[in-house]
Formats: C-alpha cells, sequence, structure tokens
C-alpha cells in the first residue's frame, strides 16, 4: 500500500465519528467607505511605521521622484513592462537594465544592481501592504528581492483599506509577494530591526492619477 | 466497493518528545537566572506588542471565529482537500509526495536532493522539518543544511536547540548572540557589537553568498489552498524570498493540517497569524507559489505531505481541535508556566501550551515522558484568550491528563499517593453527609497547627504545598454545621 | 428570589465565614438563602488532575443536589467552582457516555452564577456601600483569579464592586491578570513553577502597600495568603464576600 492510500485512510478512520464542522461565519469587515485622503493617510502612517520611505505625489512628479530617490545608485534594474518614462530623469551615469523576457539578469548581475524601480497590483491600507503579482510591470520575484533599494510605485486608485477588498483584485496562481516594509527582524529579544536579507531601503511612491 | 484496508491513525516520531518529567526539567531551567530573565523581558515585550495591534481590529472576534471554524471545517473534510491540493499542484508542475513518518519524509526529501547532486541545501524556518529532524539526517547522508532565519542561525551556530517556534532563539540576549557569532561565524568583524541592527547586518553578510548560489532550498509552509494548489510562507527578513525564489529546486515539507478550502480563506489568516505571532500590523514578507510559475523561481518543485502523528490526534475527537494550530506562538508568549521555565523544559519541538497538548495528541500519552506535559499548566486561561483560531487549550490540557491518569491504571500495580487522595476525595466529596462526617474532625486538624495558627509541614504530596506555603489551622466548625445549628435550628 | 447557596467544599470546611458573609449579603438584600445539604464539592480538583472516574460520583452528587424545582438561582463564591459546575460538568458527563446527565449537567450550570455575577448581573448591585451598606476602612488590592476572569467573563464586576464599598481604597495591582499559580493540583505536581508564580504575584501585591489583598476565590487566596504567611509578609487575604459583608456597625478586621 502507498504512503497515500495509507495516510488516507488514516484519515478515514479518524474521522469515524463523522465530526460535522459549523458553517463558517463571515462577519469581519469585508468593505469599506474610507475616502481617498482617509486612505492615503493610514497608509503613509503604517509604512513609515515599517520605516519604509514615503511620498504622495502626482502622475506627472513620477520621474522627477524616481531620480531624487535613486541619486545614490549605480544601476537601475526595472521589469520589461515598466513605464519606462518614469525613469527619464535618471542622470546618465546610472545604468537602466530591463528584465526581459530572454534577456534574464543572472542572480550574481542582480546582486551587484543597486536598485530597483517597479510598480504593484494592490495595496492594504490597514496593515501597509503592497502586493506584488508578477504583471510584466512588476516583474518576477528575484528583480525585487536581491537589489538592496526597492523603489516602488504605488497608484492611489490600487488602494483598499481591508485585506479582504485586495482579494478579488489577485490572481492567486500568479507567483505573489507581499511587502510590508523593508526586510527585517524580531529575533533577538523580540525587538524589530530593519534591515536583514531582503532590500534595506524601501521607498513607496503613492501616485494620484494613476 | 468495499475497504479492504483501513490505516489505523499512527503515533509521530522524531522531536516530539519530553525527554524526562516536565517538573524535573523545569526544576533545572528555573534556576537558569539569565535564560528567565531574556525570557521575561522578551514575552513581556511581545505580549504588549500583540494586546495593541489586536486592539486596532473591531472585528477581532469574528476573524477568530472564522479562523476556527476555517479550520473545523478543513480537518473534518482533510481527506478531500489534500485530494484536491494533489490534483492543482500537480496540474502547475509541482510534484506532490505524502510521508507516514519522520523516517519516511527525511528519506524521501534526501533522495530528492541527491537527485539535483546538490550536497549543500539552504533552508528556511520550517516547523515540520525541526519536527522530523531532518537537518540531523541529511548530515549522516553528507548533506548539508544552512539555516537561514537569523534565530535558527543562531541555534545553529551556537549548538543549541530551538526554545520557541517563532523565534528558536528566544533564550538569548543580545550579548549572548554576539558571543555566538562571534565565536562560530567566520569572517566576522571582531568589532561585532551586541545592536540588533548590526547583528542583522552581519547574518546578513556571513548568508548572502549561500543564497546567491544555492541550487536546493528547503522550507515549511504556513498554509495549503485546496482550491488553487497554491502554498505560502509567512516571513520577516527575507531569507524565505531568497530560498523560495533563487534557488532551481525548491522541497516543502508540510503537514497534512495546513490545508485551508479555499484560497479566499487568507484574507482570514493572514490577519489573524502576524498579529498574533511577532504582534505587527503585517510581516514584511508574505510569498505564495502556485507550483511551479515559468520564468519565475524554481521550476522543479516538490511538496511532502506530512503525517507523522497527525491522523493519531485527529482521531481524539476531544483533541483534535489542537490541529489548528496556525503556529502564531501567542499561547506561549502569554504563558506564565512558559515565560519562567522556557521552551526547553518542553523537550519537544513543540513547547508552550500549544506543545503540551500537541505532543502528546501526535505521539500518544504513554510515549516517553510526555504524559507529564499537559499537567505543566495552572489553567489559567491566557492561552485561550490569546489563540487566533480559539482552541480551548486549558479543556485539552484537562481531556489528556484524563487519558494519562486511564492509561496508567493499567501500569501502575501499586496505587501511587495521587491515586490514593483522589479516591478517597471522591468517597468524601461524592456525598455531603460523607464530607460533613470527615469534617467533624476539622478540631483535629487544628492541632497540627503552631501556636500561630499556622500549619507548615505536611507530609507526602502535600509537601509540595507547605515547601513555601503555610495552610491555616482549620477552624472549629463548618459552614455546614453552623448552617444546622443556627439557621435550620431556628 | 430563593437563592440556593454552593458554599464550596474549600469554603464549607476552611472558609465558613466566607459563606455566612454571602448569606448575610442575600439576605440583605431581602433575598431567601437555602442550603442544599446534599452538597459537597464541584468536583474541580478531580477533573483538573485527571481522574474523571473518580470524578463522577463527585459530579453526580452536585448534579442531584442542585437539579430540582426548590429554588431560583444557584450562587458560589469562587468564579472557578462555578467554571467547573457550567463548562467541565458537561464535558465530564460526555466524555463518559452519560448523555441524561450532560442534559442536566447544562441546565444546572444555567441556573449557576459566581457572587459577583448574581449581584451585578441579576440583583442590579452597582454601589456597595448604598446598597449594602458595605463598609471597610482600609487599604486593599484586588487580584482577579484567572476563572472568574477568562471561564466567567466576569471582566471588572468584583473590582468594581469592591470600589464602591465605604470606606475603602483599593490600589491597583501591578500585573494584576497574571496567574497566581495555585492552579490546583498544578501547586503540588509543579510545586517549583508555581511557587515562581506565587513569588511574583507576593512582589506586585507587597508594591501596592495595600494591607490586603482580595479575590474572589478562596482557593487562590488559600495558596497566596500561605505564601504571604509563610514569608513574614505584611499583606493579608481577604475575600470579597467578607469585605461586601463587612459593615459599619460589624466590621471585618484582618
Amino acid at each position: 500500500m502507498s504512503a497515500k492510500e495509507e495516510i488516507l485512510g488514516r484519515i478515514r478512520s479518524a474521522l469515524s465519528d463523522a465530526p460535522v464542522a459549523e458553517e463558517t461565519p463571515r462577519e469581519y469587515r469585508t468593505s469599506s467607505q474610507m475616502s481617498e485622503e482617509e486612505l492615503i493617510e493610514m497608509l503613509v502612517d503604517r509604512l513609515v511605521d515599517y520605516k519604509a520611505g514615503v511620498e504622495v505625489i502626482d502622475n506627472a512628479q513620477i520621474p522627477e521622484l524616481v531620480a531624487a530617490k535613486l541619486k545614490d545608485a549605480n544601476s537601475v534594474v526595472f521589469p520589461h513592462g515598466l513605464d519606462q518614462r518614469w525613469l527619464a530623469d535618471l542622470p546618465q551615469g546610472v545604468a537602466q537594465i530591463a528584465d526581459a523576457p530572454g534577456s534574464r539578469l543572472t542572480v550574481a548581475e542582480l546582486d551587484e544592481t543597486s536598485a530597483v524601480v517597479t510598480s504593484s497590483q494592490v495595496t492594504i491600507a490597514e496593515s501597509g501592504t503592497i502586493i506584488l503579482d508578477g504583471e510584466p510591470n512588476q516583474g518576477r520575484r528575484a528583480i525585487s528581492l536581491v537589489p538592496d533599494h526597492h523603489l516602488c510605485i504605488v497608484p492611489v486608485s490600487s488602494i483598499v483599506q481591508l485585506l479582504p477588498e485586495a482579494m478579488p483584485r489577485l490572481t492567486i496562481t500568479r507567483p505573489l509577494t507581499w511587502i510590508s516594509g523593508p526586510s527585517a527582524t524580531s529575533d533577538i529579544e523580540l525587538e524589530r530591526v530593519e534591515g536583514v536579507h531582503g532590500p534595506r531601503t524601501l521607498d513607496v511612491l503613492l501616485v494620484r492619477g494613476l | 466497493m468495499t475497504q479492504v484496508f483501513l490505516g489505523m491513525p499512527a503515533a509521530g516520531h522524531g522531536n516530539l518528545f519530553e525527554e524526562e518529567p516536565f517538573p524535573q526539567a523545569a526544576h533545572r531551567e528555573l534556576g537558569n537566572t539569565q535564560m528567565r530573565k531574556n525570557l521575561r523581558h522578551a514575552t513581556h515585550t511581545i505580549r504588549d506588542k500583540r494586546v495593541k495591534v489586536v486592539g486596532e481590529l473591531p472585528d477581532w472576534e469574528e476573524l477568530r471565529d472564522a479562523g476556527s471554524a476555517i479550520k473545523n471545517n478543513a480537518m473534518a473534510n482533510v481527506e478531500e482537500l489534500l485530494l484536491q491540493f494533489e490534483k492543482n499542484f500537480t496540474a502547475r508542475g509541482g510534484t506532490v509526495h505524502w510521508a507516514r513518518d519522520a523516517t519516511e519524509a527525511n528519506k524521501i526529501v534526501t533522495e530528492l536532493v541527491k537527485e539535483t547532486g546538490s550536497t549543500e541545501v539552504v533552508k528556511v524556518k520550517s516547523m515540520a522539518t525541526q519536527e522530523i529532524g531532518l537537518n540531523e539526517y541529511l548530515e549522516t547522508q553528507g548533506i548539508e543544511a544552512f539555516e537561514t532565519d537569523l534565530a535558527e542561525l543562531i541555534v545553529q551556530l551556537g549548538n543549541d536547540k530551538p526554545s520557541h517556534i517563532l523565534v528558536p532563539a528566544i533564550h538569548k540576549n543580545r550579548t549572548e548572540v554576539r558571543d555566538i557569532f562571534l565565536k562560530e561565524m567566520p569572517s566576522v568583524d571582531p568589532e561585532l557589537t551586541d545592536e540588533p541592527a548590526k547583528l542583522a547586518e552581519a547574518a546578513r553578510s556571513h548568508l548572502r553568498k549561500k543564497f546567491l548560489a544555492a541550487k536546493v532550498a528547503i522550507s515549511g509552509a504556513n498554509f495549503a489552498l485546496a482550491d488553487t494548489g497554491t502554498l505560502g510562507v509567512v516571513e520577516s527578513e527575507g531569507n524565505g524570498r531568497m530560498c523560495l525564489t533563487l534557488p532551481e529546486t525548491l522541497i516543502t515539507v508540510m503537514g497534512i493540517e495546513k490545508v485551508l478550502p479555499k484560497w479566499e480563506d487568507l484574507e482570514v489568516f493572514m490577519q489573524l497569524l502576524p498579529r498574533s505571532s511577532t504582534g505587527e500590523r503585517m510581516n514584511p514578507y508574505t510569498s505564495l507559489w502556485t507550483g511551479a510559475s515559468a520564468d519565475d523561481g524554481p521550476q522543479d518543485v516538490h511538496i511532502v505531505l506530512l503525517d507523522n502523528g497527525r491522523t493519531r490526534a485527529l482521531s481524539d475527537r476531544f483533541g483534535r481541535t489542537a490541529l489548528n494550530c496556525i503556529r502564531c506562538s501567542a499561547c506561549m508568549n502569554v504563558c506564565p508556566v512558559y515565560e519562567r521555565t522556557g521552551g526547553h523544559a518542553y523537550g519537544s519541538t513543540y513547547p508552550g501550551p500549544i506543545g503540551a497538548i500537541l505532543s502528546p495528541l501526535m505521539t500518544g500519552i504513554e510515549a516517553e515522558d510526555n504524559g507529564s506535559l499537559p499537567y505543566a499548566s495552572s489553567l489559567c486561561g491566557a492561552c485561550y484568550d490569546a489563540c487566533p483560531v480559539k482552541i480551548n487549550i486549558p479543556e485539552i490540557l484537562v481531556h489528556l491528563r484524563g487519558e494519562d491518569v486511564d492509561a496508567k491504571r493499567e501500569t501502575h500495580k501499586i496505587p501511587t499517593q495521587m491515586d490514593l487522595m483522589m479516591k478517597g476525595g471522591s468517597w468524601a466529596l461524592g456525598k455531603g453527609k460523607n464530607l460533613g462526617l470527615l469534617e467533624k474532625a476539622l478540631p483535629l486538624g487544628r492541632l497540627m497547627a503552631g501556636k500561630d495558627k499556622k500549619i507548615k509541614k505536611l507530609p507526602g504530596i502535600a509537601a509540595g504545598w507547605t515547601q513555601s506555603r503555610d495552610i491555616p489551622a482549620p477552624p472549629n466548625k463548618s459552614f455546614r454545621d453552623w448552617w444546622s445549628d443556627e439557621k435550620e435550628s431556628k | 428570589m430563593r437563592i440556593a447557596l454552593f458554599a464550596t467544599c474549600i469554603v464549607d470546611a476552611m472558609y465558613p465565614e466566607t459563606a455566612k458573609s454571602t448569606v448575610k449579603i442575600l439576605e440583605r438584600l431581602g433575598h431567601e438563602v437555602i442550603f442544599p445539604k446534599a452538597q459537597a464539592c464541584c468536583g474541580q480538583m478531580h477533573i483538573n488532575s485527571g481522574y474523571m472516574p473518580e470524578a463522577l460520583p463527585v459530579v453526580e452528587n452536585h448534579i442531584n443536589a442542585f437539579d430540582t424545582d426548590d429554588y431560583d438561582v444557584a450562587v458560589a463564591p469562587s468564579g472557578s467552582c462555578v467554571a467547573s459546575v457550567k463548562h467541565q460538568h458537561p464535558y465530564l458527563a460526555e466524555r463518559l457516555g452519560k448523555p441524561e446527565l450532560k442534559e442536566r449537567a447544562i441546565a444546572v450550570g444555567k441556573r449557576t452564577y459566581e457572587l459577583s455575577q448574581l449581584l451585578v448581573d441579576v440583583l442590579g448591585v452597582s454601589n456597595a456601600a448604598d446598597q449594602l451598606g458595605s463598609y471597610f476602612p482600609d487599604t486593599i488590592t484586588y487580584h482577579p483569579s484567572c476563572h472568574g476572569k477568562r471561564s466567567l467573563g466576569l471582566g471588572d464586576r468584583q473590582l468594581d464592586l469592591l470600589k464602591t464599598v465605604g470606606g475603602i481604597t483599593v490600589e491597583e495591582l501591578p500585573e494584576a491578570d497574571q496567574c497566581c499559580g495555585f492552579g490546583g493540583t498544578f501547586s503540588l505536581k509543579n510545586a517549583d513553577v508555581s511557587t515562581a508564580m506565587l513569588e511574583d504575584k507576593m512582589k506586585n501585591i507587597c508594591s501596592t502597600g495595600a494591607s490586603a489583598c482580595a479575590g474572589g476565590d478562596a482557593s487562590c487566596l488559600m495558596h497566596i495568603g500561605g505564601g504571604l504567611s509563610r514569608t513574614g509578609a505584611k499583606p493579608k487575604t481577604l475575600h470579597l464576600a467578607d469585605i461586601l459583608a463587612s459593615t459599619m456597625e460589624e466590621t471585618v478586621t484582618l
């Protein structure tokens, strides 16, 4: 008998009293009525608490702010579907490298890149969580992981207050990364410190009109 | 069709055992004043954080109700859900393996690693692999496993044992961690200070090359979603993302109780888990993957579905809700016993209140000294209050004490003092008349007291009481007699 | 109202004054108190120690004693024993395969109240000085026992009543919600851990400077009081019922 058959047999035997579980009550909040300004305020509060950098800007200011945030970078990687106008103001000396199907950066190349710019799919204000789902403007998971500085564009239109409100906007079978601040650890005396293996700097641009 | 063979739930093996009676282990650990100081500081810090972020959500109790019900449903339908998960995970290019116990899981993982030709693996913190003793087994097979979670790294470098499920090195303070790094980390800065940020940075440099070069990673999983075949890992440092994204082969070891019916169920657990565990609104990183994704991450993706005593726990109708545990560690963080004895006193990979029920449920109450674990609680109920999926831990502790006593009835030929006390108590307290009769002897008890009307020394097991507490001299007359004399005769 | 007193075994045998106090309080409010003589104990010690078959006669005795039409509600000066009646009796009956006993246990549990629960929720007491004439001219602190607080969800009922006693000063107990370490036979089986918990509780009590630590469970108070007595510390322990029963004319002394 295979392990699978045996385990399933054990389960049947363990549940021979045929327990019937109660129906799941879902009385928790699934919708909210916050205004755009309130959502922005809540999200900024959470991101600052996580020690992420955050700016609230208009669509037209993106190139300027991207350049300002990445002023110390030598090279920047971006997913091939990213709106390249956003990188227009980066100084000449900064290498701009697209990660595209057919021309993927190796892990070593990513490690030598100072920063990454991505967009994002949906953001939850209440927990300060930005979700990347591998769309062409967000790229594969490695590019937002290996470079030490992640600059993430969050369209204000993609902000929701509650996690349950974000769920319908996700395609669960894509590789998803939920990001709530820069990498951190609470492993020493249960005190949180930022900056371990993931990007140690997370900058977020909340963009109106996008 | 008739069922030819009905597999009987079997006990789990591996690191699930208390090696000496809990009171003995506790006695030793209580003497470790540095550990007690560290634990007190850490548990009190996390308690305050948890209370604050939980208090922020107006619907916390509704989330707990949903979480509890989803888990009860998942366990009642676990066979169907596992099959559904297998189908979906396989359809997306993943491979599913089934392991009856620790030994079988270790062998499956070893074979998979050997097939890649690699002799090194990086690991994301995983309770399941800790439980089955995977690292030790891999070592015997010539494969070196590198723990990448900071606390696991501290434990591994320090040749220590984890004492907490979330923060395995909770028993060490920053200075002790610094000392371990200085001693065990090659090429560490000899000027390393004990600032947590500097220690985290040291771990980053130490592991960076390993991550970038790793071909094989081993992980656990916080959730498996049946309807999509998705797996999830919840973490903080980015070591999880490194392991789940960069290598070519990813092997996940997961207990069968982790399966959830629907992917929407995540909306409940991703609110409950981070706030209950690290006391944060959300953990820094969560990764979700469904089989292998073209052009993104490992292309050789496996999962080992592990029983190792879980079906045994499932067969206990009063105890099976222990399998609802999402490994948040809130119960141990609030437990007054854990706070004082630390996790090592529990022997098993699973310490604290949840461990005191889960370990004996998985191994059987009669295994080694696991029968002493359900008594490691004053039944104060702080764990039940804090549990995000409302596992009634005190009730299961009491139930398992009953299992322990019943199991020992068969082996104890000579009754213990406790047996005699309980038998006598059953008679004395089984009738008002009997108790009344006994109470007539109360004035005799006064003879045991000294001039100060205190009893200071009792024999036998009652000596446990008088080692640190007096007993007042009993009254001359019970309430029962007073009532008869004063109320009924008038 | 006709109220059946469940004295609990420890109060009956060791702290009869607390049961008398309970009677006084209820009679002062104009209610009739009866004492079903068949009662003995809730069986908690047996159940919590895992001696389930041995607990059965004790639990059956309690249910037989209180499953009568002879009273309106039952009351006990103990959160722990009431929690046992409400939650453990149905469990024991189910475990031992006695569905009929389980139904009766649930019925008795529904009619059984902890003292502060009865006073506040049923009898509408919100001011002890005004409604009960309670008077206690001393400084106390208060330890909320776990089973009352968590299993019964008493919240601040006991503390709120104490705060309204005439002449009293109530000092807040640091880390009040932490268990005192009693836990029934836990105090014998795991005496070292129990003592470590007790030490912290005593330290917190002494830090308040209060003359007494009040509480709603005689068993926890016996444990805390026993420890304070052994260490020679100043504070005594006193049951909530005894403070509520104390009046200007008949003031309880420590």
